[in-house]
């Protein structure tokens, strides 16, 4: 119980720095949005680590969430902004519904390469068609009315600094429970032993569909989220250096615990944040440095380096990179 | 007696490498039954087509009943077909209580989303069988730290949390210290009577053949070379000659 008092503090702390931060330095609000944003994406990403697999492509959900804002924004100009992220999460849904039926096939180098693909795809489409998206200029978003109310271009934002954290927390929370549950622990089960799960009468494709199809979902509702806070859509919202960096914040965060992915998001933030202003030239060497010395010496990310510190913790996975599949592995 | 399986004609070639040969044969309810061979003689191979792991070129499978040739494993699993393997197969980056409370939850059908896992399995049965397999003070331990002994029988308590009507274990004491093996063996059975589990293990100790089996089937180059009571097939001159290498 001590640890998850300390997760809570944590929380609790580092929401109400989110406000104030947010509240004091009004330019601040777009950063830490966009940061809780990269947590939110961070956390389906995570759950694809979970079951051992990493996927260089999930930008993709976030592209086709913010590109269904947009274009309902733009069809129908008085469309509530909460409407606006319900049809982009569920468009990313019923993307990841269909492109996770082919995916979950395969593992590994191909899982993440597939997803790759698939984005690389999605990426170039929107890039050309010109006359429909706008191509890479992108499409503007009109600021829409939030539960019914006009805001101001600095109380929109407030709105959605607040919610924007209250989906985060609660969202953190939900993917907890995913990650504890039966459908959790099985997900899980996929790094290890997929062999043992089909032989429990249980399908691991299916398994890992669901997984999937939940990331699908998160990643979708941070680029919705996103695409309403820049107002504007690009087509960089799905490119794969996009989904390098969730990949990049799972790990810095680790994925043992769902608050690893707002972890890892705040530091690459800040990391980013202090690089621009100050390293202007080498921010990506900064920020690479940064992950050698995570791989290093917690390649669990931060919150495995937290547990582990609490001394608390319960005997967990190892390390969610190094897979131990091979030891395990059976051939008839 | 009622066939609990059954096959006809059941053949397999990996090339010119025939793995089964025609094989027709069945297991009733209640027996228990030892698998002994030469290795490469079929006998994983066998079961890997009982249990859907491999698609026969040839023959049926029957398991309770139910024709099950060609169905994926998991499938036949619902059946009530359990297994274990020569190499265990865990979950080893979760704890053994994990393990089983995976395998309990798997029974269930549906995978809760949201529940935590050990609040969707009866807490008492999972302890329960942690006591018959003597696991109870490694529970929460990961598996991958268990010795190999231990894994073994976790192995097996995870294909028992299914409350199968048929156990397959596959060479259950290889890879276990030889003082180790009865001590094993007599867990294994202690659990698998408690549940009246008809079993079928592959075993290459003469002495846990006669000590456990009620009967034994000899495999020889991808067919059943002898089958019957464990003291005519251990003294059967083919099963002395090819397999034991005392005559």
């Amino acid at each position: 119980m001590a640890r998850l008092f300390d997760i809570r503090i944590l929380t609790i702390a580092g929401s109400l720095l989110c406000l104030i931060l947010g509240l004091a330095f009004p330019w601040s609000k777009t950063p830490i949005i966009v940061g809780l944003c990269f947590g939110i994406a961070t956390l389906g990403v995570a759950a694809m680590v979970r079951a051992g697999q990493v996927s260089f492509g999930h930008a993709m959900y976030a592209c086709i969430a913010g590109y269904t804002v947009a274009f309902l924004a733009r069809a129908w100009p008085q469309l509530d902004g909460l409407l606006l992220i319900l049809a982009g999460v569920g468009a990313s849904l019923f993307a990841g519904a269909i492109v996770g039926v082919f995916v979950v096939r395969y593992r590994g180098i191909f899982f993440g390469m597939l997803n790759l693909a698939i984005s690389m795809v999605l990426y170039s489409v929107i890039g050309k068609f010109y006359a429909i998206t706008g191509g890479t200029d992108g499409l503007r978003i009109n600021r829409p009315t939030l539960l019914g109310i006009e805001f101001e271009r600095a109380g929109f934002e407030t709105v959605l600094l607040v919610g924007t954290l209250l989906a985060a927390i609660g969202l953190g929370i939900l993917v907890q429970r995913y990650f504890q549950s039966a459908s959790g622990e099985a997900l899980a089960g996929i790094k290890t032993n997929e062999t043992r799960l089909e032989y429990l009468g249980l399908s691991a494709r299916r398994v890992l569909w669901d997984g999937y199809l939940f990331s699908a979902g998160l990643v979708g509702l941070s680029g919705a989220l996103f695409a309403l806070v820049q107002g504007l859509v690009t087509p960089d919202i799905g490119s794969w250096l996009r989904s390098g960096e969730f990949v990049f914040i799972a790990i810095l965060g680790g994925s043992g615990h769902a608050i690893g992915a707002f972890l890892g998001a705040a530091v690459f933030e800040l990391v980013k944040l202090f690089a621009a202003a100050y390293m202007t030239g080498i921010w990506q060497m900064l920020l690479g440095i940064t992950l050698i010395v995570v791989i290093l010496v917690a390649p669990e990310g931060i919150v495995g380096l937290l547990m582990k510190k609490s001394a608390l913790a319960t005997p967990r996975r190892k390390s969610p990179w190094g897979t131990r599949r091979e030891e395990n592995k059976w051939t008839p | 007696m009622d066939a609990l399986i059954r096959t006809e004609g059941l053949s397999l070639s990996f090339g010119g490498v025939v793995a089964a040969d025609n094989i027709d044969f069945r297991l009733d309810v209640g027996e228990r039954l030892a698998v002994i061979g030469q290795n490469g003689a079929g006998k994983t191979t066998f079961i890997n087509i009982c249990t859907g792991f491999l698609k026969p070129t040839r023959g049926r499978v029957w398991f309770d009943g139910k024709d099950v040739t060609g169905m994926e494993p998991r499938h036949i699993v619902r059946f009530g077909l359990g297994r274990s393997f020569q190499l265990p197969q865990l979950f080893l980056d979760h704890t053994v209580r994990q393990c089983l409370e995976i395998s309990a939850a798997a029974r269930q059908g549906r995978l809760s989303f949201f529940k935590p896992l050990a609040q969707s399995v009866n807490r008492r049965e999972i302890e329960h069988t942690l006591e018959l397999v003597s696991l109870r003070e490694r529970g929460s331990e990961l598996a991958s730290s268990l010795p190999e002994g231990q894994r073994k029988l976790l192995d097996v308590a995870m294909a028992l949390m299914l409350n199968p009507k048929l156990l397959i274990m596959d060479e259950p004491t290889s890879g276990v210290a030889s003082e180790d093996k009865h001590d094993l063996m007599a867990t294994l059975m202690r659990a698998l009577d408690e549940r009246k589990v008809t079993s079928w293990f592959v075993e290459h100790d003469v002495d846990i053949v006669s000590r456990y089996a009620t009967r034994v089937a000899a495999w020889i180059a991808g067919k059943v070379a002898a089958d019957g009571p464990p003291a005519e097939v251990l003294a059967s001159a083919a099963v002395r000659r090819e397999i034991l290498g005392t005559a």
